[in-house]
């Protein structure tokens, strides 16, 4: 990811190379980071596939499992390492990601820091947001997962723009050297309300600060610690609502006088392509119609985003 | 500082204002929000009192103005300190009443409060004469809380609103802004949405993430939005990579909003434009060399521009300003890059060689699956697509036709919700109002078809 090398960025010309980490596509909803090694294969349930022979394949391909099944390779975005991450940790997803980026106003050149650093999915966005000058300063207290997250960072070629390091923010506040130097602050802690004099410290006049909390009652305290040395403060909620598309036929009445018309439920997409008109010459005068109904399914709350300025003295 | 710039940023990241750059003005805590240049010339209407803008240059952005009248008439002065300025926060208020965020007063009510207007004393000729006498617009609403009948019956919320509202009309406030994506877009979805072709702030946001702009991207784009999609790839750019805006036909389509952003020379210069027909009619480099070609971006700054030619700008400077003030625009000094320039014949060889890194389309007027069937394939493989639209009809058939014709995967039709919430002490709640609707967006990554 955002690599200043032409070699290293997307076009015709770039093809797979040993040690790419490529996502491998199934479904929108199976997907699975890996890294390309000669000698390596991947299993899983259509087969064996083996990495020497994705290596020179342009990106984007199909590439054929011992069985004849297939799979995508798609170059990692950070959405896509959205959602293919190992969820050490509850994770933001893209619609608050983005509105976050956007609200804290960050831009190329920006510092940005952030606690915790969790797994590392939005981390991965703010890189991408102020690389190719600035730098995402992550703090999180699990040692552990500070090593995880450093880990995935290097695997995305995006140590440039990260450093994580093992820090209790709600405890100790932010580290003293970042005074007055950071454009933008994120907090995503379970007592914000601990970290907001220190992430005023740490801001530029005028700079922005969020906060990501689940529960109502911690933005309400984290609302009323911002009240000291902040300004414009609003808290937000996005919700991503994804649509279902699918290609209807009706039946409708009055055909060739058979009975009226049949009702045939409506055929997923993925499955049948616009053959069935062909094979199926009963089907009384039907039309077929592209629809969206959202799904039915869906996440129905994330967390409350609440932003604020430092206020110019 | 910046005179040579011509309204640049000296600094891209400079948090003070200089002469010559773009602002939004904040009225009366986002009653009005209003676009200015700060040109010396440049004033602004508020209420009915015309205030020169000259007090805002060199003051650092998130400064607080309030309109004060003088013997030379209405000016701005800068507010010490803007605690008292937010509207509905906890902090205008005398910290006794709010203990564990439980409020004295609770036990009022508005059973006394008798709807016959005679609650205030203080008539529009007394207010007038203190006015001449100089009297602040802090003193006025002091004296009209003190001649209020009611005032002592209303509960602290209902006093917070009564003294915001008068503050609003004899003391009215002014906050300087940065212009960023998020404002100049959240601006024109309050004021002109139709302007953006309706594209809220949250769905801008979620187009510039799932086509990945980021730095060194080349990023085509259809912006029938008015400049704010432009605007807000560039902003992401930083000055790396480019800003392609195409468009069918011979004119391209206005790109205005983009001088509302203070950009750097550098990072105009990496917004090109060019007609659809040169992109695809341009020569296939297949049979080149590829790696011994220069690249086009990290190198040669200017190298993409030709500069003989001049912008082909389908708008005049009539009205860069959408928001009808009375602000008087400097007109662009001769040595700044404009943003916009078409792009040079060797970027658009480069392009078709290597295809873009990104593709964003906001274009509400145009049929979806042409413009998708066209510009797909510059689009290299496994970059991702992001096309915006108003109505979800359009959406749904073209990702019907390219899962049909398996050229993407990953294809989603979204819709991003946006709710803003109230939040106060024992009185927290999403707001009353809200967006119904801030578009749908298409999103895919293109495949390869041998």
């Amino acid at each position: 990811m955002l690599s200043a090398d032409q070699e290293k960025q997307n076009s015709f010309q770039r093809r797979i190379c040993e040690g790419d980490l490529v996502i491998v596509y199934e479904r929108h909803d199976a997907m699975k980071p890996v890294t390309v090694r000669a000698g390596s294969e991947l299993q899983n349930r259509f087969g064996v596939f083996k990495h020497s022979d994705w290596i020179g394949m342009p990106f984007g391909c199909k590439v054929l499992s011992n069985k004849g099944s297939f799979v995508y390779l798609l170059a990692p975005t950070p959405q896509l390492w959205t959602l293919v991450l190992s969820h050490r940790t509850q994770i933001l997803y893209i619609a608050d990601i983005s509105f976050v980026v956007s609200f804290l106003e960050v831009v190329p050149g920006c510092v940005v820091l952030e606690s915790g650093t969790g797994s590392g999915s939005l981390t991965t966005s703010l890189a991408r947001a102020v690389a190719p000058f600035g730098h995402v300063y992550t703090f999180d207290f699990h040692e552990q997962r500070a090593a995880s997250a450093r880990e995935d960072f290097e695997r995305n070629g995006l140590t440039r723009f990260i450093t994580v390091s093992v820090r209790d923010t709600q405890g100790e506040g932010f580290p003293e050297e970042f005074c007055g130097k950071a454009d933008s602050v994120f907090l995503d802690l379970p007592q914000p309300w601990l970290a907001v004099p220190s992430s005023g410290k740490m801001l530029k006049p005028d700079g922005v600060l969020c906060s990501f909390s689940p529960c109502i009652e911690q933005v309400q305290r984290s609302c009323e610690a911002l009240t000291t040395n902040f300004t414009d403060v609003r808290t937000f909620e996005v919700l991503l609502r994804t649509y279902e598309v699918r290609d209807v036929k009706f039946g409708s009445l009055g055909g060739d006088g058979s009975g009226g018309a049949v009702r045939k439920p409506p055929c997923k997409r993925k499955n049948r392509p616009s053959s069935d008109e062909e094979n199926n010459g009963s089907m009384e005068r039907s039309t077929s119609t592209v629809m969206a109904k959202p799904c039915p399914e869906t996440r129905g709350h994330t967390g409350f985003l609440t932003f604020a300025r430092l206020r110019c003295s | 500082m910046g005179e040579e710039e011509g309204g640049h940023s000296p600094n891209p990241n400079s948090k003070v204002t200089w002469e010559g750059c773009s602002v939004l003005l904040d009225i009366n805590g986002g009653d009005r929000l209003v676009f200015a240049r700060l040109s010396p010339a440049a004033s602004l209407k508020i209420g009915d009192k015309k205030c020169s803008l000259q007090p805002l240059v060199g003051c650092p952005f998130g400064s607080l103005f309030q309109v004060e009248t003088g013997p030379k008439g209405a000016h701005l002065v800068l507010v010490s300190s803007p605690a008292s300025s937010s509207p509905g926060m906890t902090e205008g208020m005398d910290p006794q009443e709010k203990n564990d965020g439980k409020l004295k007063g609770d036990e009022k009510d508005n059973r006394a409060l008798i709807d016959d207007n005679r609650a205030q004393n203080l008539t529009g000729e007394d207010i007038d004469a203190m006015r001449r006498c100089g009297a602040s617009g802090d003193e006025i609403i002091e004296a009209l809380i003190s001649n209020s009948s009611t005032f002592e019956k209303k509960t602290v919320f209902s006093q917070e609103k009564y003294k915001l509202k008068k503050q609003k009309k004899y003391a009215p406030k002014v906050l300087l802004r940065r212009p960023f994506t998020r404002s100049i877009c959240e601006a024109y979805f309050k004021k002109y949405p139709s302007r953006i072709g309706f594209l809220r702030v949250d769905t801008l946001s979620l187009l510039l993430s799932m086509a990945n702009v980021g730095a060194y991207s080349d990023v085509l784009v259809v912006d029938m939005v008015g400049g704010i999609l432009t605007g807000a790839v560039a902003e992401r750019l930083g000055g790396t990579g480019y800003v392609c805006c195409t468009y069918p036909g011979s004119a391209p389509y206005s790109i205005d909003i983009v001088r509302m952003f203070n950009f750097s020379s550098e990072i105009c210069s990496r917004i090109v434009q060019t007609s659809s027909s040169s992109l695809l009619s341009a020569q296939d480099g297949d049979d080149e060399d590829d790696s011994s070609s220069d690249p086009p971006s990290n190198k040669d700054n200017g190298s993409m521009i030709s500069s003989d030619e001049q912008s082909k700008k389908s708008t005049t400077d009539g009205s860069p300003v959408p928001v009808p003030t009375s602000v008087v625009n400097a007109p662009p000094t001769k040595k700044s890059v404009n943003p916009g320039m078409p792009a040079s014949p060797d970027a658009i060889k480069l392009w078709k060689r290597r295809g873009f890194s990104s593709l964003i389309v906001a274009a509400p007027d145009m049929d979806a699956w042409s413009m998708v069937d066209e510009l797909l394939p510059l689009l290299s493989y496994s970059s991702p697509f992001a096309f915006y639209h108003q109505y979800l009809q359009p959406l749904a058939t073209c990702m019907h036709r390219l899962q049909t014709e398996k050229k993407a995967v990953a294809l989603q039709v979204s819709e991003s919700w946006l709710r803003e919430y109230q939040v106060l002490p024992s009185r927290t709640h999403p707001h009353m109002q809200m967006s119904g609707s801030g578009g749908y967006i298409l999103s895919g990554t293109r495949i390869f078809d041998s």
